[in-house]
């Protein structure tokens, strides 16, 4: 029997184009450290670590799609660049691929780079950026940040489909022709845009939960007015 | 701080029950992925190719794929929903290990210098320092 893997697998990409993605993850990664270390205090360390614990459990749910012959997971950028911002977001995602692939056999070691690069690094900025753009229109009311954190994760999905798209088409394995990766394009697209959708939905339910339990702890919420909904997100709460 | 840790506690609770019994629920059917690149190739009952072509005609096993926890599952238990939950339970604690240990170290440290000096290490730094200092360098 297959074993269950959820990320690229060896000798889908050509080697070298996987080392080159590996090092600009290793750039990427690297300046998400230097900028997150002015996110990182005594207190968003620790929530940090719980990001990437939960997305590591949430990534082992996959749930049905297409009436159950596709199961999608979720990839966990736009949430965790809501909960903790998109440098140390990235990062959580990083490091839960890190421990799939070394530990759980899940994702090619030698495929690392491409991963990192989709999921962590394509992922969490492009959910970051609706984020940052959806928070500034929408009222700050649970709903407003339900639907930032569910659009915000239906685009963070897409787009890390499409870099795999892009990494296919560079150093793809098996020889598809022109139509064959548009065609890829689109299968890809179309499943991820419904995968999107329960990522959303995860994304939402997770994000208002703890903005109601912990506001302050919602990285996105920082320094913005405060709404009735959702009291105190700035630094005097702590006492 | 009391109620930082309580927050904690109660996520890491929650990830543990989704990653050690929710995760038995899940779909076991090829992801987004996995499914795109299965597209062209045909399957026999037990997902190996039996014709056609497709992107993942070429690949090959994983590195590591003999590991004690590799595939989702604990090598040497043979009950399927223990061995899937325990994979869960364990890689929970150690994603939470591995990337709060990462943070923590990386972690700005407050201008106070005393803080700076007691750079903590072990399991005490992560349950300890969480508010006192960090709190009092704010102000």
């Amino acid at each position: 029997m297959k074993t269950l893997a959820m990320h690229i697998s060896n000798g889908i990409i050509d080697g070298p184009v996987a080392a080159v993605f590996a090092a600009f993850a290793l750039a990427a990664l690297t300046l998400c450290v230097l900028r997150g270390r002015r996110d990182l205090d005594d207190r968003l360390a620790p929530m940090a670590g719980l990001v990437a614990a939960f997305i590591f459990a949430v990534q082992m749910l996959n749930f049905p799609i297409f009436m159950g012959a596709v199961s999608g997971h979720l990839l966990g950028g736009a949430l965790a660049a809501i909960l903790v911002g998109p440098w140390v977001g990235a990062l959580c995602v990083a490091v839960v691929l890190i421990v799939q692939s070394l530990v759980f056999g899940d994702g090619g070691v030698a495929m690392l780079g491409l991963n990192i690069t989709n999921m962590a690094i394509i992922g969490t900025a492009a959910g970051y950026l609706l984020v940052a753009l959806l928070l500034r229109v929408l009222p700050r009311t649970p709903t407003g940040l339900a639907v930032t954190g569910f659009v915000a994760s239906v685009v963070s999905v897409v787009a890390a489909s499409q870099g795999f798209i892009l990494q296919y088409w560079l150093g793809g394995a098996t020889d598809v022709g022109t139509s064959g990766l548009g065609a890829l394009a689109g299968t890809m697209a179309g499943v991820h845009l419904l995968i999107g959708v329960g990522e959303g939905l995860i994304t939402a339910t997770t994000v208002v939960t703890v903005a109601k339990v912990r506001p302050d702890l919602v990285y996105a919420l920082r320094g913005l007015r405060p709404a009735p909904a959702f009291p105190v997100p700035t630094t005097a709460e702590a006492h | 701080m009391r109620r930082s840790r309580m927050f904690l506690l109660g996520g890491l609770l929650v990830a543990l029950v989704l990653a050690g019994v929710v995760s038995n629920f899940a779909s076991s059917h090829p992801d987004g992925l996995d499914s795109s690149l299965r597209a062209g190739c045909t399957f026999d009952a037990d997902d190996n190719i039996t014709g056609g072509s497709c992107p993942a005609l070429r690949e090959q096993a994983h590195e590591l794929e003999t590991g004690p926890l590799a595939g989702y599952g604990v090598r040497g238990i043979d009950n399927p929903y223990l061995s899937t939950g325990l994979s869960g339970v364990i890689g929970v604690l150690l994603t939470f290990a591995v990337g709060g240990g990462v943070f923590w170290l990386a972690r700005r440290r407050t201008r106070n210098g005393a803080d700076a000096t007691a750079a903590p290490t072990g399991t005490t730094a992560t349950t300890d320092p969480t508010g006192a200092t960090a709190t009092a360098a704010r102000d």
